[in-house]
């Protein structure tokens, strides 16, 4: 024990003796980077850390019992309320990360193989509603869907229907069109940089090895732009499973998901280790079933090869 | 197959333009909208009036709203360039240990559910005995932009050449003066459209808001609250329309300065050459 801590300090020492500068610049880099570090640490490690923490203890009225338990957990897994939420948002999501990767793609696609000196434009144009107000763009949905609502009336007024369509709003579909919509630039972006990467050489080797252009996209373009198909499937998938606003204001009562059952228990129900497990539970699951789905998208590139 | 080949690209471009029309369109119904006569936005159109706007500057309620967004996002802004400042110039310039996870926990404000960033700060805060107020929406805020500044300033700095720092050096700068003479001037685009970028969020920003605040709103919160009523849309509409214009144009200059400083860096780097 002490052995090797000598012996790791005498290679430290050594170190130090011959890499100065080095040491400095670390430490420089170190101190650089420590406020914002500091400020994340403070501000969103340790309140993680927090919820964790909560997650395991019980609440009665004001006071928090630190004794810990399982409790919260089993209310959060096996209530059929928080069950089914639980199952409802993770599903919403799931369908919503595979619907917008699946839209962006062919965009991602476009912009890098034939956007030619406008790509940048295109990308602008395309991440500039994005920075607008989220809930604004969710409000226009719901005037888009409801009963007095553009799509209803515009298909009145064509004489398509004959009286407006309730269909339209207040249940999980509009939840997942609006998500959709909501995190389209969020799948394209990182699509498209790594179609950007895709060395173009390779895909004349494919044309002049006879492949066509179905076989080429199949076997070369789609594989190697597994990376960017992964984190656009992650950037929506891990969000969009607490989104709070878009049930709340498209979902009605079908399209309830499990934030508004973590708003609640922080607020109206006081419940915080409730609240926390709940929090925690969904942060886990969606974490599982996004890596389950990045091995079954790496599993089917590596067979596309 | 030739068919095909030639099919393809045509078939993508118009699929490029029916996605552009399914991302604007419903962006661009809220404008449309607040200029309708009808207070229920129905097709077709009733009439032109700018009577919500002319209510808007009538409504006490909303007006304080705005002037706490301002507030809020100035502070956030400024707060969060300065620590993305340190850290995009820290994983740029240098190297140091444990630089992928320090920089994966700055920029995970990006990929968590900010319901459970904002309901966990919202814990701390309580019990650290703060009151709930703008201050803690500007706590809020700024871990939500910086992750925005490191990124905007992080395409600022790379490809920054560093012996033109080494030079100052050489002649007989200090660090600071280095930074202030050399590096400063160079990087101002891109520290003005990260202020621009954190602006805008922080302007739009709702979940944090939501939480965070106590009797102060900033207007998502007020927007949020004026939903609830039917009678109240027009109004809600025309305020979303200065909304929307104003992120458009104050992301179109921090765009514009993003490329100048990415051109400034790379011309300063090939004269240099």
């Amino acid at each position: 024990m002490t052995a090797t801590a000598e012996g790791s300090q005498a290679i430290r020492r050594r170190r130090i003796k011959r890499k100065p500068l080095l040491r400095s610049e670390q430490a420089r880099g170190l101190a650089l980077v420590s406020p914002t570090l500091a400020y994340a640490l403070v501000l969103l490690a340790a309140p993680i850390l927090v919820i964790v923490a909560h997650s395991f203890w019980t609440q009665d009225y004001l006071v928090i019992d630190h004794t810990f338990t399982l409790e919260n957990y089993r209310i959060a897994l096996t209530e059929p309320i928080y069950r089914d939420l639980l199952m409802r948002s993770l599903w919403i999501s799931l369908v919503v990360s595979v619907s917008t990767v699946v839209l962006a793609y062919p965009i991602a696609y476009f912009i890098s193989f034939h956007g030619g000196r406008h790509k940048s434009l295109w990308l602008f144009l395309i991440t500039i509603p994005f920075w607008t107000s989220y809930l604004l763009r969710v409000m226009s949905w719901k005037v888009i869907l409801g009963y007095n609502g553009v799509l209803n009336s515009g298909l009145l007024a064509l004489g398509v229907i004959d009286e407006p369509s309730t269909a339209l709003l207040y249940n999980s579909s509009a939840v997942v069109i609006t998500l959709t919509h909501a995190w389209a630039a969020f799948a394209i972006l990182p699509i498209f940089v790594s179609l950007e990467k895709v060395d173009r050489t390779l895909l004349e080797a494919a044309t002049d090895l006879g492949d066509g252009p179905i076989r080429r996209f199949v076997r070369v373009t789609l594989p190697l732009s597994v990376p960017g198909v992964v984190s656009a499937i992650l950037i929506v998938m891990i969000p969009t499973v607490g989104d709070y606003v878009t049930p709340r204001l498209v979902g009605g009562k079908d399209g309830v998901m499990i934030a508004t059952a973590i708003q609640a228990q922080f607020g109206k129900a006081a419940n915080w280790p409730l609240g926390a497990a709940l929090s925690v539970t969904t942060m886990a699951i969606v974490t599982a079933m996004a890596a389950a789905v990045v091995f079954l998208i790496r599993g089917a590139a590596r067979l596309a090869r | 197959m030739k068919a095909l080949r030639a099919i393809l690209p045509s078939w993508l471009t118009g699929y490029a333009y029916l996605y552009l029309a399914f991302i604007y369109v419903p962006v661009l119904l809220l404008p449309v909208f607040s200029l309708n006569t009808s207070p229920a936005p129905k097709l077709p159109l009733e009439g032109v009036t700018l009577k919500w706007y002319a209510d808007l500057g009538r409504t006490p309620a909303m007006l304080d709203a705005a002037w706490n967004s301002l507030v809020v996002g100035l502070a956030a802004s400024v707060l969060s360039t300065v620590l993305g400042i340190c850290a995009a110039r820290a994983l740029t310039r240098y190297r140091f240990p444990l630089q992928r996870p320090i920089n994966g926990l700055i920029m995970a404000p990006l990929v968590l559910p900010e319901i459970i960033v904002a309901v966990s700060l919202l814990i701390v805060l309580l019990q650290m005995g703060l009151s709930l107020s703008l201050f803690t929406v500007v706590l809020g805020h700024v871990l939500v932009c910086v992750p925005y500044s490191v990124a905007v300033l992080t395409s600022g700095f790379e490809g920054f050449d560093r012996s033109l720092e080494e030079a100052s050096a050489d002649l007989g700068e200090t660090a600071f003066g280095t930074f202030r003479r050399v590096t400063l001037p160079m990087v101002a685009p891109a520290i003005i459209s990260s202020l621009l970028v954190s602006f805008t969020i922080s302007l739009d920003e709702f979940i944090m808001a939501f939480f965070l605040t106590g009797t102060d709103v900033t207007l998502p919160v007020y927007i949020w609250g004026q939903l609830r009523f039917a009678a109240k849309l027009p109004g809600v509409l025309a305020l979303g329309t200065i909304l929307l214009v104003g992120s458009f144009v104050l992301l179109t200059f921090a765009e514009i300065l993003r490329r100048r400083a990415e051109r400034w860096v790379r011309d300063a780097g090939a004269d240099h050459a």
